[in-house]
């Protein structure tokens, strides 16, 4: 979302001084501005979604990729209609999470002094979910290296893994150098986010959760529906990026 | 009125008695010929091009009027003596708004439009001076040489009035009503309509052939306003006409870009007679009346339209496409999503519009940018509101998408 | 050295509902009105189009509509023993930023307190004697009664076009309508909102149960509405996109939507946004504000002198504000003196998710709008004999699922394990034919001696400038409250036919990081006495006559309903005051 902010804001910029009157009203919005008079427009406005680009890991490594990976399809596990949270693309949705505003904690107050408070208080870490999450996975590999003859959570069968995660769940399995349950509880939130996020995260490739649940997207309209009741809603599910339809298929 | 009045003593005159430097012959004191120039004014818009919107100078000029052969900025009509018109005679002031000739006696451009208020009478014409007599001069050098080569030869404009500028007062028809009468003389004269909604030749002249008929310029795409029923206003009824004039909004559609302009700056300020008279008048041109065929159904371009219009457009114009009265045009029944010209239509959605609040109708609501769209699915949703609805119309092409988002990317409006 | 403007006649801090009320009414008396806004401009074409508004990520677990604790947060604790921590990421409530402020994000829930509400310190010890209510309960009369705010709340009402149906018009009880609202003048100007298929399934099961449902009164309209400004709305389109999400198609009202196309226009009306103010100034006497103190994003400071000010910010910032510019005495809980920060509540908030068979039943769950749904009030404020139940106050309970964004709406029935095969085969079974009715209870949160804010002594702000610290709990009564109401509330939901039920009491501790409502009230209290309250009747600083805070800052407690319609109605009160009393005789409207 920021570097479209940026992009967009230079193109504002570029605009603005080609129509001077624009420059005295001061309508870029990117500073404090007066409104007089009328209500503030410019074309062009607004800040739609920047799409999670495919490609190579952006945050994680290619250890940690695997491990996230796996989890991302215990957590969600493929099945005959419904792919998992892996080739649904939770595994990138995290990764580009956490290498964007979330993960370097953007916007939220990070002043000292960090002290452990009550549970009702509420997060109090200084770490950031870019550090839990490499801390986390670091160190779920060291423990499960120490326990299943050095290897990797990826590499364990999908029954030591499940064996693993109920662990970590029950806090029967801990990790050395973070709080397993936590850290879980973290990534089993978000890899189940990435599945019913839009899928212009990266996460719910071609709507596979929203499919799989039966939700129409992000529609804004319902007035033919809201009378209907108890009849399945008719329309395909449709996200920010559209739908196949919105293609013209030329015959 | 004392027209035997020298102008220099006028000017005398009118310092001694307002402290301020008013002009001409008229008469700060006739307030019945300052308040009809006041209304001429508002009918003619002169405000439109001679104030820089957002300003408090009126009339000091400064605006920069985009034609197709380069800018052109509005001079300074503020009864300023050295920078404004203080120090014109009315003769001068009459040639230049009627003639359009300059006091040097070269011409002027007819992006000031005398080809229309040749149809004023000097009366009129005089009116306006005198309320321009009564605004605040200011003191405003405008540098209204800005064409580049060739244009910036006044000359040439000898041979283009040859082609292109008939001389001389509106002439009544006698075989129609006093009301059309005044129409055709609002619309011809001084409300200069034709300048944007009549086709131009490449030399800027109008094309008679095609009054009214549509025109592009500043980017857009100005509708057909005869009373063709398909793409001209001849399914508004005249209330609907009047409204849209004087509120900016109807039961249809909403004024934006340069009309938005228009309305707040004229239309809105006008009397309910006069706009009466507008709206008989253009609901009397026959317009072109052709009849193209409805795109069928199954076309991708209908399809993929259909489908991004219940996604995406359907939120406020509806499922049906009939919008919200005054708030959200009704694509259904909109004569302009059916131009020939889709120019408008792409630019709205490409970019964004915002509707012009008006006393009236203050909500100025206004149509989100969808820029994030491909150009061929702003294509195909226009050809889709083109041809549903029982309307019909040529599809927009992607390349069409294309070459608005192109010519509009550096524009700031 | 702070560049110092020319003089307004009036200063608004805040330009969200009340501050946009007041903005339009002052002017109309043609005063030189200026709002400051911390945030943005905003608006629903450039700012929460429909191509992309939709996003339950960016908006609602990302927030990015509301203010960035980065910019101002709060410190918290549960109780005075305990050192307070910052709220480093929002939870329990969310506060606004920018113009509109929480207009542009809530639900639209159009609710009027009820008349004993504003007695109730009165009416409570009446019925049930002094010795009934807890010992630290601080609750107060407001100092204005249901009557004398009536025609504030109808013309709020009109503003916004509100969609419902009227239970008690002019004393007559209305079929149909809640039975137990105080009289109105008006029916609503626009009929009730439609209502889904679980919506209409409460309302049957609740009359069953001997209740007398209704139509929740929205501000998401039924149909297309022009309100006395001359401004259109649109009806809904019931998208489920409208709490966390501002309204893309003109449907839901808010500042945006009724009053600010209007007021721009009106040329003594000016705003500036991307300004945070951070001093209300006063004179040497302490007794006149002279104007405020703020900083735009450039970080440059400005003063705006101006003859009234009007403090219109959220209840927090107006609380902050009242602290940092030191008007008003701070509350100190120890020795029970002071009153800037005294009386601070919540709402005590809990739901009941129904899980239905999915051969019998798809609600769509995703169809819904803000406001919607079917509720009761037999259980608010005092509709119901509390002696048998040894706690006071209730709220409205109802099926108000406001639509089924799939990442917060994805439930599985309790036992499901969290993860897994099993979880998956539950989403997947479950999301169409579950009811999650959001805020289904909607309790009361009565005062206390020791929940109340004020300065933290180690975090301080990007100014430098203290936190504002939050010391708050949930006392037993609200405790109690919550079960009653919430077992009442289950009862419902059964009987609609759910087989399974997961019910989630409100229990103490109070947790700030999970979400409750933003209905935050208290600190700088209306009331009679100025040693128990902060303002006067009318809204206005005992201490500072030219003066006037706006918003649920002043509620002395919370009722069992949403704040915002007794928020608009108040701005709506003050305003009159101001012009009717203060503007002829500036000073003191109320004698001390």
């Amino acid at each position: 979302m920021d570097k479209n902010r940026d992009d967009r804001l230079r193109f504002h910029r570029r605009e603005l001084l080609v129509g001077a009157a624009y420059l005295t009203l001061g309508m870029s919005k990117a500073h404090a501005t007066m409104i007089v008079g009328h209500l503030p427009w410019t074309p062009n406005a607004g800040n739609p979604p920047t799409a999670a680009l495919p490609g190579p890991w952006m945050f994680f490594t290619g250890e940690e990729g695997r491990a996230i990976e796996a989890l991302a399809d215990c957590i969600i596990p493929p099945d005959p209609q419904t792919p998992g949270g892996k080739d649904s693309g939770s595994a990138i949705f995290i990764d580009r999470q956490l290498a964007g505003p979330y993960g370097r904690q953007e916007g939220l107050y990070v002043r000292p002094p960090f002290m452990k408070g009550t549970r009702s208080q509420g997060h109090q870490s200084e770490q950031g979910p870019a550090q839990e999450y490499r801390e986390g996975l670091a160190a779920l590999d060291r423990s499960c290296k120490a326990r299943f003859e050095g290897k990797a959570f990826a590499m364990l069968s999908d029954s030591d893994k499940d064996a693993v995660l109920k662990g970590l769940e029950c806090g029967e399995f801990t990790l050395d150098g973070a709080d397993g349950k936590a850290f879980f509880a973290m990534v089993i939130r978000d890899v189940q986010m990435g599945f019913f996020a839009d899928p212009i995260y990266g996460g719910n490739r071609d709507m596979a959760g929203w499919k799989m649940i039966g939700y129409p997207g992000s529609r804004y309209n319902y007035l033919d529906w809201v009378n209907r009741h108890n009849e399945r809603f008719p329309l395909p599910p449709v996200s920010m990026t559209g739908r196949a339809e919105w293609t013209p298929q030329t015959r | 009125m004392p027209s035997n009045r020298s102008t220099l003593a006028g000017i005398g005159l009118a310092v001694l008695l307002a402290g301020s430097a008013h002009a001409g012959d008229s008469d700060p004191q006739e307030f019945s010929q300052i308040e009809r120039g006041r209304y001429l004014a508002v009918l003619s818009d002169c405000a439109s091009c001679h104030t820089v919107p957002g300003s408090n100078q009126p009339f000091a000029g400064g605006r920069a009027i985009e034609t197709p052969f380069g800018n052109i900025v509005a001079p300074n009509i503020t009864p300023d003596l050295e920078t404004g018109i203080g120090s014109w005679s009315d003769e001068a002031f009459d040639a230049a708004v009627r003639k359009g000739l300059r006091r040097n006696g070269s011409r002027l451009y007819p992006a000031m439009p005398y080809t229309a208020y040749t149809k004023m009478s000097r009366d009129d014409v005089l009116a306006i001076r005198a309320y321009l007599n009564t605004v605040t001069p200011v003191r405003n050098a405008v540098d209204a040489n800005t064409l580049p080569f060739p244009f910036n030869i006044r000359a040439s404009m000898r041979v283009w009035n040859a082609l292109y500028f008939n001389h001389g007062d509106f002439k009544p028809d006698p075989a129609k009503s006093a009301e059309w009468n005044r129409g055709a003389y609002l619309v011809d004269g001084p409300g200069h309509c034709g300048a944007c909604h009549t086709p131009k030749t490449f030399l800027g002249g109008d094309r008679t052939d095609q009054y009214l008929r549509g025109s592009f310029l500043q980017g857009w795409s100005a509708p057909d306003i005869t009373g063709d029923t398909r793409v001209g206003v001849g399914a508004w009824s005249t209330e609907d006409l009047v409204a849209y004039l004087k509120t900016g909004h109807n039961r249809v559609s909403a004024a934006t870009g340069p009309m938005a302009e228009v309305v707040s700056l004229s239309t809105e300020q006008m009397t309910h007679s006069d706009l009466n008279a507008i709206a008989t008048y253009l609901k009397s041109l026959p317009g072109k009346q052709d009849h193209p065929q409805t795109l069928p159904k199954e076309e991708p371009a209908m399809v993929a339209g259909a489908a991004i219009y219940r996604d995406q457009c359907s939120a406020c114009h509806g499922i049906e496409g009939k919008g919200i009265a005054k708030l959200f045009p009704s694509i259904a029944d909109s004569s302009m999503v059916r131009s020939d010209d889709p120019t408008t239509s792409i630019r709205i959605v490409l970019r964004g519009a915002r509707s012009v609040g008006t006393q009236a109708e203050p909500t100025a609501p206004g149509m989100p940018s969808y820029r994030q769209l491909d150009d061929a699915q702003i294509a195909a949703v226009l050809t889709y509101m083109r041809n549903s609805w029982g309307a019909a119309a040529v599809p927009v092409r992607p390349a069409d998408v294309a070459r608005v988002r192109s010519d509009t990317a550096l524009r700031p409006d | 050295m702070a560049k110092i403007l020319p003089k307004k006649d009036v200063v608004i801090i805040g330009l969200g509902w009340t501050g946009s009320i007041m903005a339009n009414e002052l002017t109309d008396e043609g005063l030189e009105v200026m709002a400051i806004e911390r945030g943005p401009w905003r608006d629903a074409p450039t700012d929460f189009p429909p191509d992309y508004m939709q996003d339950e990520l960016r908006y609602r677990v990302r927030h990015e509509l509301f203010l960035r604790p980065d910019q101002l947060t709060f410190s918290f604790r549960n109780r005075i023993d305990q050192t307070a921590l910052p709220i480093r990421s929002w939870g329990a409530f969310m506060p606004p930023n920018g113009v509109g402020g929480g207009g542009v994000h809530w639900n639209g829930e159009m609710w009027r307190f009820l008349p004993s509400d504003f007695v109730l310190k009165t009416h409570l010890t009446e019925r049930y004697g002094a010795a009934f209510l807890p010992e630290d309960m601080t609750i107060q009369d407001w100092g204005i009664t249901y009557d004398e705010l009536e025609p504030f709340y109808d013309r709020f009402e009109y503003l916004c076009g509100t969609s419902g149906t009227a239970g008690n018009l002019r004393g007559r009880i209305m079929e149909g309508g809640n039975p137990f609202e105080g009289s109105r003048s008006r029916p609503y100007p626009t009929p009730a909102q439609a209502q889904p298929f679980s919506h209409t399934l409460f309302g049957k099961a609740a009359r069953e149960l001997g209740y007398k449902p209704f139509p929740q009164p929205s501000g998401n309209l039924s149909q297309a509405y022009t309100n006395p400004h001359g401004l259109r709305m649109g009806p809904c389109t019931y998208c489920g996109f409208c709490e966390w999400f501002g309204c893309s198609n003109y449907s839901k009202a808010s500042p945006q939507t009724t009053i600010l196309p209007y007021l721009v226009r009106k040329p003594n009306f000016s705003a500036r946004d991307h300004s945070e103010v951070t001093r209300i100034n006063v004179d040497k006497s302490g007794r006149r504000a002279t104007g405020v103190t703020f900083v735009d994003s450039s970080n440059v400071e400005w003063e705006q002198p101006a003859d009234l000010v009007i403090l219109a910010a959220y209840t927090m910032f107006n609380v902050h504000l009242l602290l940092h510019s030191q008007i008003g005495k701070p509350y100190d809980p120890i020795a029970n003196t002071g009153v800037v920060g005294r009386n601070y509540t919540h709402q005590t908030i809990s739901s009941v998710n129904g899980f239905f068979d999915n051969k019998k039943y798809n609600f769509n769950p995703f169809i819904g709008s803000g406001s919607i749904g079917m509720c009761i009030d037999e259980f608010n404020g005092d509709n119901f004999d509390h002696g048998p139940h040894g706690f006071v106050g209730g709220g409205y309970m109802g099926q108000v699922q406001t639509g089924a964004r799939p990442i917060e709406s994805t439930l599985v029935p309790p036992g499901t394990p969290k993860w897994g095969a099993a979880w998956k085969t539950a989403v997947k079974e479950n999301y169409l034919s579950t009811v999650k009715p959001g805020t289904g209870v909607h309790g009361s949160f009565y005062a206390y001696r020791d929940i109340y804010l004020d300065l933290d002594p180690t975090y301080s702000d990007r100014f430098g400038r203290p936190l504002m610290r939050i010391t708050m709990d949930l006392k037993e009564n609200e405790v109690k409250q919550n079960k009653f109401l919430t077992d009442k509330f289950a009862e419902i939901i059964k009987t609609m036919g759910a087989d399974k039920l997961a019910i989630q009491y409100r229990t103490a501790p109070y947790d700030i990081s999970t979400y409750q409502t933003t209905h935050l009230n208290g600190g700088a209290i209306m009331g009679t006495d100025p040693t128990t309250s902060a303002l006067n009747r009318y809204l206005q600083s005992w201490d500072v006559s030219n003066l006037f805070v706006l918003g649920a800052s002043a509620f002395p407690q919370n009722a069992g309903y949403n704040p915002t319609l007794t928020v608009g109605a108040l701005a709506y009160w003050a305003a009159a005051a101001i012009r009717d009393k203060y503007l002829k005789n500036p000073g003191r409207l109320v004698d001390a």
